[in-house]
């Protein structure tokens, strides 16, 4: 038998309930992997074993009394430490929340505490989740698990790193402009970008309000539609979430995909898409041919202004989320001021990264006096526009498939001195976001070793259909099974 | 291109000191930046509405209820300096 780290959340939930192992024993193989195989990784930021065991050895003791539990009881989870987690450090991987304990749980925190779910720790992410490749984090960066040199991806890059290299059963983490996709892409795991507004982001500390979405890693697209069941819906505390009933995904992902339409639009397929990942892509919409899924081109006309649209709305937004770390009531405050505007320029300027800086400053700027309706207005109307197109698709396809990234990971320190190189990455993934869409990855490929994710595009709140179809295509192909040698 | 004086000029909005280094560095990113943004001039949006997001979702309200909270330790336990109780700041004015 492999080890109880390498199982999928179905088995391992299926495991439980036969006996066949205890929560603990499951908790134990998890952290001895953490142990053996993170100094070289660094997907976490915070490992939390006291925590973890006890938590395990509750549900055993529920397990032993015959109680009724989640399917998530004693399943470890890693999180990404963007998400306020109570009594445990919560950093967004910045200086200047280094020693910030939140006294509150996320709500998705909260719901994965209440079922029983066994905290294995907080996972490293770009700092405040401004970035794509975990290197903008103020600790260390994550290294991918395929290529130790290369980046796992990101923001979400800790817990996709973790997922590849069997660290954890299942992850969460959070996507505003591809912080879920990318990585999945990257680490060659299965991660769900939800429509906006599914899942609650109370307690998940803000980046750009307008665009931040909560959402899960699975090894499969069958664990993430099972944990999806527990984080969609409704919450008081998020105002962006609508009552809208929540689908029994589990049930809806095992049917066939015969006769459904699949978009494909000509604007991803650009100058600049690495041969090896489209023809990744091509390969693998003759899969869904043969799974008897009708194929239609499309057009996105709007694609091209995505990345222009998103790096206003984002540095604007965040240059207001973050006006809060001013080292007054909690975070970093700095021990050179001599007086209060002091204490605001230093603390933030030692607290706050490079790229954290950048984005304050740019947002500062595009909301600035004169400036509002060229730049943050502008962008608000060309966000209509790439939400236009793909209300506009939806109408003759079920779903959209598109590549990820243009490329496969890149070499740690490969772009990171080039911001604009850096932000074009996300080319594929942003427009999906500004939509408000929810968007699965799902691995698809090797190119040179490396894995390579297509991108699964829904509607608004249709997370059934790209599950059923990322469900159906794993059901018919291997490479969610392929793990890199550590 | 942006001036040193207008990132020195932002940077002070945004409340963030600044060495002379810095102020080179983001002078050369910050103006690519915008230079890569100002594409977005080129779109006709002279018939478009503002998303601002997009779950169609207005006026939502919550329940006008009283809920006792008392986190003050762990409030306060989290501020760089306390006194009696209290959060304690740098003097606002000058004397």
């Amino acid at each position: 038998m492999s080890k109880l780290n390498e199982l999928t959340l179905v088995d391992t939930f299926q495991g439980l309930r036969n006996k066949d192992f205890s929560a603990e024993e499951l908790t134990r193989d998890c952290l001895a992997r953490i142990e053996k195989v993170d100094e070289q990784v660094k997907a976490y930021l915070t490992v939390t074993p006291e925590l973890a065991i006890s938590q395990a050895q509750a549900v055993d003791q529920k397990i032993g009394r015959g109680e009724s539990l989640s399917p998530l009881a004693g399943i470890p989870v890693a999180i990404k430490d963007l998400f306020c987690t109570q009594g445990v450090r919560t950093t967004a991987a910045s200086k200047i929340l280094e020693q910030y304990v939140p006294p509150y749980d996320a709500t998705v925190v909260k719901t994965l505490r209440s079922a029983g779910g066994v905290f294995l720790g907080k996972t490293n992410l770009d700092e405040f989740a401004m970035g794509g490749s975990t290197e903008n984090s103020a600790y260390f960066p994550t290294h991918n698990p395929w290529d130790l040199a290369r980046v796992p991806g990101g923001s979400s890059g800790g817990s996709a790193a973790a997922m590849a290299a069997d660290e954890c059963i299942y992850a969460l983490g959070t996507d505003t402009g591809g912080s879920i996709r990318e990585p999945a892409s990257f680490c060659g795991t299965t991660g769900l970008k939800v429509s906006y507004g599914r899942v609650s982001r109370f307690g998940v500390l803000a980046m750009t309000s307008s665009l931040d979405t909560v959402g899960p890693f699975g090894k499969t697209a069958e664990d993430v539609a099972l944990i999806m069941k527990y984080l969609a819906g409704h919450d008081d505390k998020d105002s962006t979430t609508p009552n809208l009933p929540v689908p029994d995904y589990s049930a809806e992902i095992i049917k066939d995909l015969k006769g459904l339409v699949m978009g494909v639009p000509k604007e991803y397929f650009i100058e600049g898409l690495d041969p090896k990942v489209k023809a990744v892509v091509e390969e693998s919409i003759k899969k869904f041919e043969s799974l008897g899924v009708k194929v239609q081109e499309i057009s996105l006309p709007h694609t091209a202004y995505g990345v222009a649209a998103y790096y206003i709305i984002c540095p604007s937004e965040v240059s207001s989320n973050l006006a809060r770390y001013d080292g007054i009531k909690y975070g970093h405050s700095t021990a050179l001021a001599n007086d209060l505007l002091e204490v605001y320029l230093k603390s933030r300027a030692e607290g706050l990264g490079a790229e954290a800086k950048r984005r304050v400053m740019v947002g500062t700027y595009a909301l600035s006096a004169g400036y509002y309706d060229a730049y943050y207005l502008q962008a608000q109307k060309v966000r209509t526009l790439v939400k236009q197109d793909f209300t506009q698709a939806f109408t003759k396809v079920d779903f959209i498939l598109t590549p990820v990234a243009p490329t496969p990971a890149f070499k740690i320190g490969e772009n990171i001195d080039d911001p604009i190189k850096m932000y074009l990455s996300d080319v594929f993934t942003i427009p999906a976001s500004l939509a408000g869409i929810c968007g699965l990855v799902v691995p698809a490929g090797l190119a040179d070793g490396l894995p390579v994710g297509i991108q699964l595009l829904g509607d608004r709140f249709k997370e059934e259909m790209v599950l059923r179809v990322g469900h159906q295509y794993q059901q018919a192909t291997n490479w969610h099974k392929q793990k890199p040698q550590l | 291109m942006l001036t040193i004086q207008e990132v020195q000029h932002i940077a002070q909005l945004a409340r963030l000191q600044l060495s002379a280094a810095d102020e080179q560095k983001y002078q050369q990113q910050l103006s690519s930046i915008l230079e890569y943004v100002s594409q977005l001039s080129q779109v006709d949006t002279s018939q478009v509405l503002p998303t601002s997001q997009v779950t169609g979702l207005e006026n939502i309200t919550q329940a006008d209820q009283v809920v006792e909270l008392n986190h003050q330790a762990e409030l306060l336990a989290q501020a760089p300096d306390t006194e009696a109780g209290q959060i304690k700041v740098k003097a606002v004015f000058k004397e």
